[in-house]
């Protein structure tokens, strides 16, 4: 069965997203766009997954907890959980782990934590676009068995795999990477994809950027996607 | 000059002594392992705040003489012995790049 998703999905936590990614205006973009199920992937921070979670939960949409680390080598990895606790301990773990950088909003933009009313409760203080004390590996053991981590666009030139650390090394429980919807091909690039399996989300920043109905997963029940990107 | 010419009480070696015959003949400073491996020359020191083992197999597709590590920073234990077993000389320096480069320029003169 088909499976309609969008994994990599930045809400107003991120600096570098919108005001307006509240968890309603996320959650509703996803249902207007069809998608099955969705994940909040926010920058070294899990400060709004809870309030998605909520809002899928209601309307019908399979969420899945996840987080957008940036290692120490600034490779951005997408961590996905099975179970929303574990990914609560991991942003919390992966935040204190920040160095102490106050955001500055005027530069950065707002670091807005949201409730499922899309009140604002709280902004995290330090940047979050800053990197963890955690290397690539460090972050891959940390997930073996609560989770899938992805390395994220790995076609870009800046914070990816490919270019950060030259290539992929070999970690045995890598077995998904994320490509860009506009994949820019080169050689090694496509000789990297070969050997995993490939998702393609939209990293949205903007509302008006979260997937259409495109990408999918053929599977036989929607609670498996997790362990789909680890095997 | 040899890679164990570099050697002193500043430039540590940490891993790789097998290979501290080498002959250094320029130096590159740069941390984005994917640039290193398209532009770097063969023969140079490296210097670079990078530490995953990755660092060790670009220095051996490139033909490079030894890594310099830099502020302090701590080669990851796999790295360590994947640079024993090619002979990769890994120097830990303490100051920033730019301070390795200049007294590395001094040396190489």
């Amino acid at each position: 069965m088909k499976f309609y998703y969008d994994l990599h999905i930045h809400s107003s936590l991120s600096p570098c997203a919108d005001d307006d990614m509240t968890p309603n205006n996320i959650v509703n973009m996803a249902l207007i766009k069809g998608l099955d199920v969705i994940s909040l992937t926010d920058h070294n921070s899990t400060k709004n997954v809870e309030a998605v979670h909520e809002l899928c939960r209601q309307k019908g949409i399979k969420f899945i907890p996840g987080i957008e680390v940036q290692t120490k080598e600034e490779v951005h990895v997408l961590c996905y959980f099975f179970d929303i606790l574990d990914c609560l301990n991991f942003g919390e773990m992966i935040y204190n782990s920040l160095d102490c950088v106050k955001n500055n909003k005027y530069l950065f933009g707002n670091q807005l934590i949201m409730d499922k009313d899309d009140n604002i409760v709280d902004e995290a203080e330090k940047l979050l676009l800053s990197s963890s004390s955690f290397s690539v590996d460090e972050i891959f053991r940390m997930m073996d068995g609560i989770g899938a981590a992805v390395p994220a666009h790995i076609d870009r030139t800046s914070y990816s795999i490919i270019s950060n650390l030259g290539f992929i090394p070999d970690i045995s429980n890598l077995k998904t990477v994320e490509v860009s919807s506009s994949l820019i091909a080169n050689r090694i690039v496509d000789e990297c994809i070969k050997k995993y399996k490939r998702l393609t989300s939209s990293d949205a920043h903007h509302l008006g950027h979260i997937s259409e109905r495109v990408n999918c997963f053929d599977l036989d029940d929607l609670n498996m996607v997790v362990d789909w990107m680890c095997k | 000059m040899k890679v164990k010419d570099i050697l002193s009480h500043e430039f540590t070696l940490v891993a790789g002594e097998g290979g501290i015959e080498k002959e250094v003949s320029n130096v590159y400073v740069c941390d984005l392992l994917s640039f290193v491996m398209s532009h770097v020359k063969s023969g140079s020191a490296w210097v670079t705040i990078q530490t995953h083992v990755n660092v060790i197999a670009v220095a051996v597709m490139t033909d490079i003489s030894c890594i310099i590590i830099c502020e302090g920073e701590k080669l990851d234990e796999n790295a360590k012995e994947k640079a024993d077993e090619e002979n990769i000389p890994v120097i830990a320096f303490n100051g920033s790049s730019f301070e390795a480069a200049v007294k590395l320029s001094e040396m190489i003169k």
